[in-house]
């Protein structure tokens, strides 16, 4: 849809999702506005807050529509020169457009970078190119056309088939197919029954559900129109976490939109189809995810997780038969039904359809939101579009699938993924957060991470999921601070089994996951920790020591006044060195010095 | 006991009793009517969870133990401002216990706790959903991010 310059206003569409309002976003949106109007351009140019652009890492990012330039790090005292530059003189600002961090050059617009090129957007397609509180420019790029197809041309069942028929999966975790959940639920026969968006997004370290819903909310709602038309329900929920204030208020703004415009209501575009929805905020439970323990959430009570069956689609929202999809699940939706299912399975591999998005974040040059077809490797991932490793470390790990997920070494790089491949060597798609870690990264430590995470998460309910990840916990802990043995790897591994085939949901059975992976392919470094009393990547605090290299100190007595527990001695006259009983081992020395004669190692 | 001297009335008791009429007799309120107290008071006191009780017709039991199940409630007064420091896993690869740390040294406070002036109180969450940036620190919801320990201080003068 491009237009033609100068026929049509043109734009700038600034970023003003999560991450770029803290980086500044909303002053430089004054700042255009104001200087837009001082320079006189208010006929020519408009200026557009939109949902996350995805290149978290460069923000601010602006974007020029039509000819899509892109600028980014753009800070308040750059406005009135790019106002100047770009719509008095046509002439672009070098120093703002993005540097490709492995070849150097420049790129001008948006579609051009690494970053973009390989990335196949279709949940995404608006994210960053619409004003999400605006209905008009959702309608604008064929918004609600998916709910006209379904409402006018086919029949619920037919609607069904056609999910079905494009193979989409849950973006949720699991992967269960779509079509199918929903037939389950048209099946049951009730008087009433829900339809409920999982927008709790508790894995850390993804914010693809976040994006979605700040970026382009109707697509969740149409999505959730067509689902339970399909199913034969009239209301719906959306449960989003509470961490997520500006998403709710997109939603809040969205929904009222939606009722005004008669696509939610009764009697729909005149179809007969009655559909209300509700939002409510989770409350920072992660376990709240799990769809059992969030129905009971939704009806108010503590949101404990219980034994399936009967599953949602015969019992689920107070006892009524329910389907529950993710976000970026019913936000593929719209898609499917306005462009075909036949269209959308010509992307993804034979089992796994489709794009997904994934939160590239860690040790990576580019981070941020990319969606891709699936069956993409994950070097092409990290390497090309997340522009590789920081810092010209060496890549060691990529975390995949959270806490239900595991860390994948470099020799599963040109790995495939889609459910199957991922589930096989260990690690699943799951929500879709991919952390980078490099060689400073320890895997012990992250092992740790996970499983305190998932023991600090459990609902307390099954004792396998209480107890056991407790004690994974203290293993793993024992082992990082240098007081493991042998016997515990092998006892990790038999506690793993145990809570992997007895816990009660999803949160349990996962959650060794991340460290019977790191077993798999880190087990060198569990062994470092044990046999070596080392730590390969010199995190694990108990096993660094520090002392002072002589030939490079200057004596300039920075890290003396800087040491909090007073473990570092000398004088101009006397060498310094530091009293390792004292030394509490905080580094604080290694940062304050400037000539690097503090030196870490990560052996006692 | 409700009393007719009007400088009795005080303005949060009013905003409360508004939140309970408008969720009286609808189903599954509880966690909302919780969070509506809580954005009211700043916490849940032993007090509000008797009101609520009373007006839902929920059992104290079950109010108590909704609000001790849920991390975002808070069962003690807060500090003027609260630092939500991000221990998530993008955060935690890239060095949010070194901020944390930072912050504890500065404040003197670790964890759930409030500093003896009341102007900070410091949680520890697990992802905000700014993991690009990380690592992040959220004050009163404003999101910092991509700190470093340094600037810790500069960041904290600004809420006064
Ligand atoms: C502990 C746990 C946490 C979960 N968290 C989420 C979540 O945050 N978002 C989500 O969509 N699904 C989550 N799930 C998966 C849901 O239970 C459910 O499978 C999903 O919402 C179904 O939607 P889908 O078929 O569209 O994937 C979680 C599962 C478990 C066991
Ligand atoms: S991991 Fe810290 S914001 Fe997501």
């Amino acid at each position: 849809m491009k237009q033609e310059k100068g026929k049509e206003k043109r734009k700038i569409l600034v970023c003003a999702g999560t991450g770029c309002l803290s980086t500044g976003a909303l002053s430089l949106i004054q700042e255009l506005n104001q200087e837009i109007e001082a320079q006189g351009l208010t006929e020519q140019v408009t200026v557009v807050p939109t949902g996350c652009h995805g290149f978290c890492e460069q923000g601010p990012t602006l974007i020029f529509e039509p000819e899509q330039t892109l600028y980014v790090q753009v800070k308040k005292q750059d406005i009135s020169e790019i106002i100047d530059k770009e719509f008095k003189q046509d002439l672009r600002i070098e120093r703002l457009l993005y540097q490709d961090p492995l070849t150097g050059k420049k790129t001008e617009t948006f579609a051009n970078t690494n970053f973009f090129v390989k990335q196949e957007r279709i949940v995404l397609q608006n994210c960053g190119f619409i004003d999400p509180e605006n209905i008009e420019d959702y309608l604008a790029r064929d918004g609600y056309k998916g709910l006209m197809t379904a409402l006018k041309q086919k029949s619920p069942d037919e609607v069904i088939e056609e999910v079905k028929k494009s193979g989409l999966r849950g973006r949720g975790g699991a992967g269960f197919p779509t079509g199918l959940k929903w037939s389950f639920c048209r099946q049951t026969h009730a008087d009433k029954k829900y339809v409920i968006c999982n927008a709790d997004e508790g894995d850390p370290g993804a914010f693809m559900d976040r994006g979605v819903l700040e970026g382009d909310p109707h697509s969740v709602i149409e999505g959730m129109l067509i689902g339970a038309y399909g199913i034969g329900s009239d209301e719906g929920y959306i449960y989003c976490r509470a961490e997520y204030p500006l998403a709710i208020k997109h939603l809040k703004k969205a929904i009222k939109d939606a009722e005004e415009a008669g696509f939610l209501g009764e009697n729909i575009l005149g179809s007969g189809f009655n559909f209300k929805l509700y939002i409510r905020a989770g409350a920072g439970a992660f376990v709240c995810g799990e769809e059992t323990a969030l129905m009971a959430s939704i009806e108010g009570k503590r949101g404990m997780p219980r034994a399936r069956p009967p599953f949602p689609a015969q019992k689920g929202l107070w006892d009524k038969p329910t389907n529950i999809n993710n976000v970026e699940t019913w936000s593929s939706v719209p898609h499917i039904l306005r462009r075909g299912a036949q269209w959308y399975t010509q992307y993804g591999t034979e089992k796994s359809k489709g794009t997904k998005i994934f939160a590239l974040t860690g040790k990576v040059n580019n981070t941020g939101l990319v969606e891709v077809p699936m069956g993409i490797t994950l070097r092409e991932i990290i390497f090309d579009i997340g522009g590789g490793i920081q810092d010209n470390k060496k890549y060691k790990a990529v975390q995949i699938g959270g806490p239900s997920g595991g860390c994948l070494p470099e020799s599963l790089l040109d790995l495939a993924v889609d459910y199957e491949s991922l589930t096989s060597v260990g690690a699943m798609v799951g929500s879709g957060g991919l952390v980078v870690m490099d060689e400073t990264t320890c895997m012990v430590d992250i092992a740790r991470f996970f499983v305190n995470f998932s023991q600090k998460e459990s609902c307390g309910k099954c004792t396998p999921c209480r107890e056991g990840n407790k004690r994974m916990f203290e293993i793993l802990d024992r082992i990082t601070q240098g007081k493991g043995q042998l016997e515990d790897l092998e006892k990790l591994e038999k506690l793993a089994r145990v809570i992997k085939d007895s816990s009660l949901c999803g949160l349990g059975q996962n959650a060794p996951n991340p460290v019977l992976a790191s077993l798999k392919y880190f087990r060198d470094e569990f062994l470092s920790h044990i046999l070596d009393n080392q730590c390969p990547a010199g995190v694990c605090t108990a096993f660094l020591s520090y002392h002072i290299d002589n030939e490079l100190c200057k004596k300039c007595g920075l890290c003396v006044k800087n040491c909090p527990v007073n473990a570092i001695s000398g004088d101009k006259h006397t060498p310094y060195s530091i009293d390792l009983e004292t030394c509490i081992k905080c580094g604080i020395c290694v940062e304050k010095c400037k000539f690097a004669a503090v030196v870490r190692s990560g052996k006692e | 006991m409700s009393c007719s001297c009007l400088e009795l009335v005080d303005p949060k008791e009013v905003k409360l009793d508004a939140v309970l009429s408008a969720y009286q007799g609808k189903k599954g309120v509880l966690v909302p009517v919780l969070q509506e107290a809580q954005e009211i008071y700043g916490y849940l006191s032993q007090e509000v969870m008797e009101k609520i009780s009373r007006t839902l017709r929920i059992l104290p039991a079950e109010v108590y133990g909704v609000a001790t199940f849920y991390s975002q409630f808070r069962l003690k007064p807060m500090g003027k401002h609260i630092i939500q420091i991000c221990l998530g896993t993008a955060c935690h690869v890239r060095g949010g216990a070194k901020v944390l740390e930072a912050i504890e040294e500065k404040l003197r406070i670790k964890d759930g706790e409030t500093t003896s002036d009341g102007r900070f109180s410091l949680e520890i969450v697990a992802c905000i959903g700014a993991c690009g940036l990380a690592p992040v620190v959220s004050i009163d919801g404003d999101v910092h991010g991509r700190l470093i320990p340094e600037r810790v201080g500069q960041i904290l003068e600004n809420y006064v």
